[in-house]
């Protein structure tokens, strides 16, 4: 998000899923829609049936390419060198949108003098893709009237993400592809409420709305309206960094609701350390967790069929969440028992309900301004939505940047931490597949799911696995420089030989005990699509 | 303005629409079996044959296109016997089985049969079944006998999953919808993906969610929208309750919704179960001498008070961090965050979105 928020001022999807039918273009790019946003996938695959053009980068052969007019399998890590190599060749024929440049944009110069050092043979050394490829895509994408980039992990999760994504936005500038319906660059998020937590403020650098915690104006404003003085205006720690702030004994007590690092995060033989060092430990959840046996204290929380609230989804869609069920036991739903929490600490959080939540959050966030149970209840409503009067915004941009003008940021191709050598001959890519979610607390409790997929495995190509004497359903085990794991080999097409491919959802074979926690330095996001390792037949 | 005469009476019509969209928006019941509004039109089923007073000719009415001075009726003893002719076929290759069937009271061929009160086809009715039961996946449960070939879950799956896992198979009395090489949809090469859009679609109990048989009629369940709660789609999803436990989801048609002709993926609509785990944590625990004791509310939350408190005091806010949650509410992270910042006084408040 925050190559996003830097290009063009704000850190979301500028346009929305209902859109995606009038798409003429669909560019994906790292991220696995059939898989990973399944409905998403398929209206991408019904608007293709009708005509509209697609475009798949990915190093894996995900399952759209079977529908794309153009494939592109660039090696992990290699992103921008593809990116500036189309722009090179927009801009080499002419393709660009001139006008649009001029009055929307800035920095064009460097992007230019940039993208000029990435002529189509000179990107096919660093990403493996034919140059005539990286010519045709880029014609493609530039010579369609509404051309849309859907992105997600595999663009982020690297130390270069921030460039990344930068070199999207600038792709999406250069041919005016911004501001219009069925255009945009659209990060498709993984969780049913990572925009909203991001949106009310669970991030280390701002209060809800994107308000920074370093502007005085707005500390006063949070001050005045929640009756408290010295709030901090020094920008907090993110996850990664709040776990090696234990290692140095700066962080002493930690408080987790409704997440289990101990599998999703990098390095997990570190982060198990962490809690096991962290002086005092809160972990408030549905289930035990990998995470809650390392707690000082336990609390039962409520699921989302549990209790009433709002998400906000990735095309910043604000829906209501409706208690259906009793929670079992004594568990309460997370805000009740943070309230409680509050009230027996001294500072008084006495809310009836969430829409009373909801009302403070509207007063005091202005793209949520306009957000009220009622009217949810009948209307769609994305943000920004400032007032009771605005309809919300179906896309973002229109007729000029949030941030005035959009600015290129561009970016020579930044090499992965990780290579592979002779030790470590494999470059593993780690993600998530259809039938399971996150640390699957959720999925690998439902028993036709866990029934269907039982067992974690990882993805190795075909003729790597013959050289290596490797077939179907054989243990392999795989180690990198921080740990080892065994789990099932599944020989398959679909990556490329000398890669592999693990999802991140099995705590028996779990991928993170060999992944880095090296981070992106603005975004602070791991580098978990490139970690060098070994493989053998166990 | 261009008008349509429906039993008489004049109706105003869009380009495009077919009189059964005339008459549906009118509150004129016209019944079908085969149609669905989210689907491209068939004709398959012929329930919605309508008289076309020009020539005396009954046609589908789902076909029908809506013209200027195009007069219709839906409803006389020549349609009727028509319609009803349909229905007794049908139900002549359909067992009489209702009174063990999922689909009792939620079964548009059940609703036909009582309302044209047909209790025996006049053809005899099936008395045995002709096809083996298809079962062989966690998810969905395929009975051709029960089947009257629709072709609403070919088209579901065909045009708003887009997977064509499914086809018609066979012809004449073997004709039955099959996934490739006839190998149950979780055969090796079915490109099935577990939606349950065909289950949604089907009209009798030819398709029906495995986990939820024998949990509970239709009429024995509470129905809660919501949003799901795994991906950022957000999709609307209609849970299905019996006593307090979720038994299906069912799709939500709102156009509001990212997700307006009831779209869904496998995790949506079958990951539910976790819902009512005997593993959910149901109590307070606090860790005494390494083992998880039960406690009150109020003693956990005393206790956990007690230590934050005394951190924050010795050491100061910044010594404390916080992950709120992806999966909880828009209000719980609002929360969290403000007890985070306004009591704790730090900012160290994240959650895993760049995970």
């Amino acid at each position: 998000m925050a190559g996003l928020a830097k290009s063009f001022g704000s850190g979301a999807m500028t346009n929305s899923i209902d859109e995606i039918a009038g798409n003429d273009l669909i560019f994906v790019i790292g991220s696995n829609p059939t898989e990973n946003h399944p409905v998403i996938g398929a209206k991408m695959k019904r608007t293709v049936k009708n005509g509209t053009k697609l475009i798949v980068a990915d190093p894996r052969r995900i399952e759209l390419a079977e529908y794309a007019d153009i494939v592109i399998q660039q090696k992990p890590g290699t992103d921008i060198a593809l990116l500036n190599s189309m722009m090179n060749v927009i801009i080499e024929e002419g393709l660009e949108d001139t006008e649009f440049i001029e009055e929307h944009t800035e920095n064009y110069e460097e992007l230019k003098k940039i993208v000029s050092f990435y002529p189509p043979e000179k990107a096919e050394e660093i990403t493996g893709v034919p140059a005539d490829t990286i010519r045709e895509a880029a014609r493609l994408y530039a010579s369609q009237d509404k051309s849309a980039i859907y992105y997600a992990m595999g663009i982020t999760q690297h130390k270069s993400g921030t460039e990344n994504v930068t070199s999207i936005t600038s792709l999406a500038m250069l041919t005016g592809n911004v501001g219009r319906k069925s255009t945009g660059v659209n990060p498709l998020r993984g969780q049913s409420n990572v925009q909203g937590a991001c949106d009310l403020g669970a991030l280390a650098n701002v209060y809800p709305g994107y308000q920074s915690v370093t502007d005085p104006d707005m500390k006063d404003k949070f001050e005045k309206a929640w009756g408290v003085e010295g709030l901090s205006d020094e920008v907090g720690l993110t996850v990664v960094e709040m776990f090696r702030a234990i290692d140095e004994n700066k962080i002493k007590a930690l408080y987790i609701m409704g997440e289990n690092p101990a599998l999703s995060d990098p390095d997990q033989g570190h982060i198990e350390a962490a809690l096991e060092k962290v002086e005092f430990l809160v972990v408030q959840d549905i289930f035990m967790t990998e995470t809650a046996e390392y707690a000082d204290v336990v609390l039962p929380a409520a699921c989302f069929a549990e209790k009433n609230g709002t998400f906000t989804n990735t095309d910043r869609r604000i829906q209501k969440v409706n208690k259906a069920v009793e929670a079992p036991g004594e568990a309460k739903a997370d805000w009740e028992i943070i309230c409680e929490l509050s009230n027996k600490m001294g500072y008084e959080m006495d809310y009836n309900s969430t829409e009373e939540i909801m009302e403070e959050i509207a007063e005091l966030t202005p793209i949520y301004g306009g957000v009220h149970y009622d009217r949810l209840d009948k209307e769609k409503i994305q943000w920004p939505c400032r007032d009771r009067e605005d309809k919300g915004t179906q896309y973002l941009h229109k007729g000029g940047f949030i941030r005035g003008k959009g600015k290129f940021y561009p970016s020579h191709h930044i090499p992965s931490i990780e290579k592979a050598d002779e030790e470590y001959e494999f470059i593993m890519m780690t993600g998530r597949m259809l039938y399971h979610y996150h640390t699957g607390t959720m999925t690998r409790n439902s028993q036709p799911i866990d029934e269907h997929v039982p067992d974690a495995y990882v993805e190795i190509n075909a003729e790597d696995a013959e050289k290596m004497g490797i077939k179907n359903g054989d243990r392999v085990k795989i180690g990198s420089r921080r740990g080892e794991i065994e789990t099932n080999a599944e020989i398959v097409e679909t990556v490329q030989p000398g890669q592999i491919f693990m999802p991140f959802h099995f705590a028996e074979s779990p991928a993170n005990r060999l992944t880095m926690d090296e981070l992106d330095p603005e975004a602070k996001i791991p580098e978990l699509k490139v970690t060098a390792v070994k493989l053998q037949k166990t | 303005m261009k008008e349509i005469i429906i039993d008489g009476n004049s109706y105003k019509f869009d380009p495009g629409q077919t009189v059964l969209e005339v008459a549906r928006g009118n509150d004129i019941d016209i019944p079908t079996l085969c149609y669905s509004e989210h689907l491209s039109i068939t004709g398959a089923c012929r329930m919605c044959l309508v008289e076309n007073k020009e020539n005396g000719s009954l046609e589908t009415a789902c076909t029908l296109p809506a013209r200027d001075g195009l007069e219709v009726e839906t409803d006389n003893d020549k349609i009727y016997d028509a319609r009803k002719t349909v229905l007794d076929l049908i139900l002549s290759d359909h067992p009489m089985t209702c009174m063990t069937c999922e689909a009792n009271g939620d079964c548009q061929l059940q609703d036909l049969a009582y309302q044209f009160d047909i209790e025996e086809s006049s053809y005899g009715s099936k008395k045995e079944d002709r096809f083996e039961l298809e079962e062989r996946n966690s998810f969905i449960v395929y009975d051709p006998d029960k089947c009257i070939l629709c072709g609403k879950c070919v088209r579901a799956d065909s045009e708003l999953q887009c997977s064509d896992a499914i086809e018609f198979s066979e012809r004449g009395f073997k004709t039955k919808v099959a996934a490739a090489f006839d190998e149950g949809l979780g055969g090796e090469d079915s490109s099935c993906v577990f939606c349950g859009l065909c289950v949604e679609n089907c009209p009798t109990a030819a398709l029906s969610y495995k986990p939820a048989r024998k949990k509970g009629r239709e009429y024995e369940l509470r129905k809660q929208r919501t949003t799901c709660g795994y991906c950022g789609v957000g999709c609307q999803v209609e849970l299905n309750i019996k006593g307090n436990e979720v038994i299906k989801v069912d799709s939500v048609y709102d156009d509001t919704a990212p997700n307006p002709d009831g779209e869904m993926c496998v995790k949506g609509r079958f990951a539910y179960g976790f819902i009512d785990s005997p593993d959910r944590l149901k109590y307070p625990l606090i860790k005494k001498d390494g083992e998880f004791v039960e406690s009150s509310w109020d003693e956990a939350l005393d206790y956990i008070a007690d230590n934050l408190s005394r951190i924050r005091d010795e050491h100061g806010g910044r010594e404390i961090g916080a992950l709120s949650s992806a999966r909880c509410t828009n209000e719980e992270n609002y929360i969290m965050q403000k007890f985070m910042r306004a009591v704790m006084k730090t900012n160290s408040v994240e959650h895993c979105a760049r995970l």
